[in-house]
């Protein structure tokens, strides 16, 4: 009974360790956190047997971590995001090319890597949000008013160190050049109605408290207001109103989250495998339901709460520019005393 | 040289490699980078973080010495409650508080918004402190940072001769001018330790900052690193606040040195407590009550009320395992820690030399760096290592060995000690300078070798600074984030992280679940560690003072 006992429990450790050993896998290196992608990802072993391992952390400390483990590195994928993150991968030589006709014909050029290093999997806008009761749409047109004198003491944004204004930044820099940008960061800084501080939720609540009358801030942070369990969020969010900038030109600032592949990849077929997944149906309709964010690809519905706030034209700019130009948006940011 | 000594040095060495990595970066061009700083925002990083350290310092003092001589020196209903609930803010992580003050107090939490319904105002019509400001950052980091001031001030004023309290009283000094003129400059030394860790934590607090948008050196390495993308101007930046704790640091054992006091006496009694009644009472309770409720009751209220909220949707299966690996962590590295504090302590006792007062200086500044500083810091040189070894292997063997130790727990481990060893050395050391040498010259003319002496003299005697250390690494690794993110491994999840990561994505009332199992997780040693103290008053501590 006591040797019966103790051949099953090494039976079954042997089964256990042999069962890890064998199975396919792939690891992912994520700045998305566990909670915005781990349903995805569980489905994906599902759906293949691949099995998924996940560290979550901020995208610059796992590219340095990558960096510095080399080519032993487990890593076999990356997730960001934003576009500027999956650019400095690239630029930090870590990444690999992924040849896939599937990848190429389900992701616009826009929001891909022109190298195909990289892929874009989902949309996210940085607009400009208004008090319904105090201000009318028709006020305002594009970023650039924002730094209009007639909006002093009026606007509430976070600190420049946030990755998504930097890459705003970096787009206004593309289209109007560095000085004209610099300029505008200026008057931005002079309309702002207090010192940045917070998230951007918190620019949303501000906004509706009388505390300015327009917040810039990510669509699916409103739109989570939107669907928040908290009766005094939905209430906020109710009475904001969503103005898409630029619809009369270059459209609205647009940056994704995405995935690449690491060049030292042990399992780069399963890897390969696992970014196709995510641009395929299922994750897509995940992404645009559970985190409303916009589906990169065109024949995916936007989710019942990302509906109330329109249809839009977004930038078509090639989202390698916000990498490519966050430096000098960070130092301009800094001389326009942007904190 | 003698075996203890060396590998004393070596050990401090293997634990400083992650500041030797930070301090290399000097070595390296990072264009133009400084240039832009200093015309720009350097400035700033610099004035914000004094400014900050003035105001903890105020605020860490008024809020932890006070308290301390109350409940040592005075017996009032409630006083053995306040003696260990002071002690709580300990387990509130820095950025919880400020994300629980800031839901209840900004401008669109709920305090003005019912303000502006009941007066009809509207924003800008009255006033109301900011809470996300720098008086703001100053208050959040006070409030959960004083407990180390008071526990380090609470052991002096416990430690503290009734002699020497008798002979003030007798010559006509009154309890209170008793505190201020021999009470206060005997327990002066324990008191700076504990603001030098105050200080410290305050350099190296970054999520608080960063949310109450105060730039700071600490955002500033981030930004310089994550905005600026220069790796190598991030690392010279934390190198120069290196050199700004390095003089701390030195200031403080400067003052320690300069503080020698000594009771003369060999007899040694605790001070008896007096009574406080009347209309004192009221400022007693005032005084303990305080920080207790903005440091502990009210963000704990906050979280409570949030974490009823989202409980359904956050306490699911996986918690159990999260709480586990806090827990495991935190006493893994905690009974390290105390290994290797009491093995560096009483080396440094046994054979005192100029390098290892030198290198335990050095060790020491770990705890001012930012988490993700250090966990940089540390990954170097292990991967370094593990490439090297799987170089070698393959080479020799064909056989690829991987990393061996990158990615494991152990890593993770190492970083934590090397955080979090300063402040169980400081709190060590702080213990064993209060037994006299002529004990040590006592046990060793009975033939007693240095490890008997160690464990049958030193160790009974220094029970209560012990289970302090234990206690701080504890709660400090439960808190600790940044390190962790960095450097765990895959599919590894702690309490600390499943904070953040929904307090990240703005969503506070889901982060609360989390994060209060952290601060119920931290009472359990909290409570333990008061009543081992409680224990350790009886026995007599030799009223001598750090050397």
């Amino acid at each position: 009974m006591g040797m019966k006992k103790i051949f099953a429990c090494v039976l079954s450790i042997t089964v256990f360790m042999v069962g890890i050993v064998s199975a396919a896998e792939v690891n992912v290196y994520s700045a998305r956190s566990e909670d915005l992608i781990k349903s995805a990802l569980d489905r994906f072993s599902e759906e293949t047997g691949i099995e998924v391992n996940l560290i979550t952390e901020g995208a610059d400390a796992l590219i340095r971590r990558i960096e510095l483990e080399g080519s032993n590195s487990p890593a076999d994928v990356l997730l960001t995001v934003d576009a500027g993150r999956l650019f400095r991968a690239k630029e930090a030589g870590i990444l690999a090319s992924i040849d896939s006709s599937v990848l190429r014909e389900r992701i616009p050029a826009a929001y891909r890597d022109p190298e195909n290093q990289w892929f874009g999997l989902s949309l996210r806008s940085r607009v400009i949000m208004f008090d319904k009761s105090r201000v009318s749409p028709s006020e305002i047109e594009s970023y650039e008013d924002l730094a209009d004198p007639k909006w002093k003491g009026e606007i509430c944004i976070r600190s420049s160190g946030n990755i998504y204004n930097q890459s705003l930044l970096a787009s206004m820099i593309e289209h109007a050049g560095e000085e004209a940008t610099e300029a505008w960061a200026v008057g931005l800084v002079a309309n702002m109605a207090r010192r940045p501080q917070g998230g951007d939720r918190d620019q949303i609540r501000a906004a509706v408290a009388g505390q300015c009358k327009l917040a810039i801030a990510n669509t699916y942070y409103l739109a989570g207001m939107l669907n928040s369990d908290i009766a005094a969020d939905v209430e906020v969010a109710e009475q904001i109103g969503v103005l898409w900038p630029n619809q009369g030109d270059r459209g609205a600032h647009m940056n994704v989250s995405g995935a690449g592949m690491i060049k030292t990849s042990k399992n780069p077929d399963e890897a390969r495998q696992l970014i196709e997944f995510l641009s395929a149906d299922y994750a897509q309709q995940w992404y645009a339901e559970v985190n409303n964010e916009y589906s990169v690809r065109t024949d995916i519905p936007v989710s019942a709460t990302l509906q109330r706030f329109g249809e839009f034209k977004a930038d078509s700019l090639n989202l390698e520019v916000l990498g490519r130009n966050n430096a000098a948006a960070v130092r301009l940011a800094d001389r326009a005393g942007w904190q | 040289m003698k075996p203890w000594p060396l590998s004393l040095i070596a050990l401090s060495l293997i634990l400083a490699t992650p500041i030797f990595v930070v301090l290399s970066s000097v070595f390296f061009p990072a264009g133009d980078i400084w240039t832009h700083l200093f015309e720009t925002v350097l400035a700033r990083y610099i004035s914000n973080s004094f400014a900050l350290m003035i105001g903890v310092s105020i605020g860490v003092l008024a809020l932890g010495v006070l308290p301390a001589w109350l409940v040592t020196a005075y017996r009032f209903p409630g006083s053995k409650v306040f003696e260990w609930a002071l002690l709580l803010p300990l387990a509130i992580p820095a950025y919880i508080i400020a994300y629980t003050y800031t839901g209840m107090l900004d401008v669109a939490g709920p305090l003005q918004s019912n303000l502006r319904d009941a007066f009809g105002w509207s924003y800008g019509e009255y006033w109301f402190p900011e809470i996300r400001s720098l008086g703001g950052a100053i208050a959040m980091l006070s409030l959960v940072f004083y407990p180390y001031v008071y526990l380090l001030a609470r052991a002096a004023f416990a430690g503290q001769s009734g002699g020497v309290m008798e002979a003030a009283r007798s010559l006509g000094c009154s309890q209170r001018s008793a505190f201020f003129r021999v009470a206060l400059p005997l327990a002066r030394p324990a008191i700076v330790v504990g603001l030098s860790i105050c200080l410290m934590e305050t350099l190296a607090d970054y999520g608080t900052v960063q949310y109450f948008g105060i730039s700071t050196f600490t955002t500033g390495i981030y930004r310089t690193w994550n905005g600026l993308g220069s790796t190598v101007g991030a690392a010279q930046l934390a190198a120069l606040l290196l050199g700004f704790v390095f003089i701390l640091v030195s200031i403080e054992s400067w003052s320690r040195k300069q503080a020698q006091f000594f009771n003369t006496g060999s007899h040694s009694w605790p001070s008896p407590a007096v009574p406080i009644v009347g209309g004192r009472l009221f400022i007693a309770y005032l005084v303990c009550g305080v920080p207790v409720s903005l440091g502990f009751v009210v963000p704990l209220i906050q979280l409570s009320i949030w974490a009823s909220i989202t409980s359904d949707s956050i306490m699911t299966a996986d918690f159990a395992g999260y709480l586990f690996n806090s827990l495991t962590l935190a006493a893994i590295t905690s009974a390290a820690a105390l290994i290797l504090a009491l093995f560096i302590a009483y080396g440094r006792r046994l054979y005192p030399t100029q390098l290892s007062s030198a290198a335990a200086r050095v060790l020491s500044l770990g705890y001012a760096l930012p988490g993700t500083v250090v966990a940089i810091g540390v990954l170097v040189p292990f991967a370094w290592l593990d490439n090297r070894v799987s170089a070698f292997m393959v080479a020799r063997f064909d056989f690829n060995t991987g990393l061996l130790l990158s990615g494991t727990a152990f890593i993770l481990v190492f970083a934590y000690l090397v955080r979090f060893l300063p402040i169980a050395m400081n709190t060590v050391d702080a213990g064993l300078t209060k037994v006299r040498p002529s004990m040590d010259e006592a046990g060793r003319s009975m033939g007693l070798g240095p490890m008997t002496i160690l464990r049958r003299v030193h160790m009974p005697i220094m029970r209560g600074s012990l289970a302090t250390a234990l206690l701080l690494v504890f709660v400090d690794v439960l808190k600790e984030l940044p390190a962790t993110l960095l450097l765990r491994p895959f599919n590894f999840n702690t309490l600390a992280i499943r904070t953040y990561e929904l307090a990240n994505e703005e969503r506070l009332a889901d982060a609360a679940g989390p994060a209060l199992t952290i601060v119920l997780a931290s009472l359990i040693p909290v409570i333990l560690l008061s009543r081992s103290l409680e224990r350790a008053k009886d026995v007599p501590s030799v009223g001598e003072k750090p050397r």
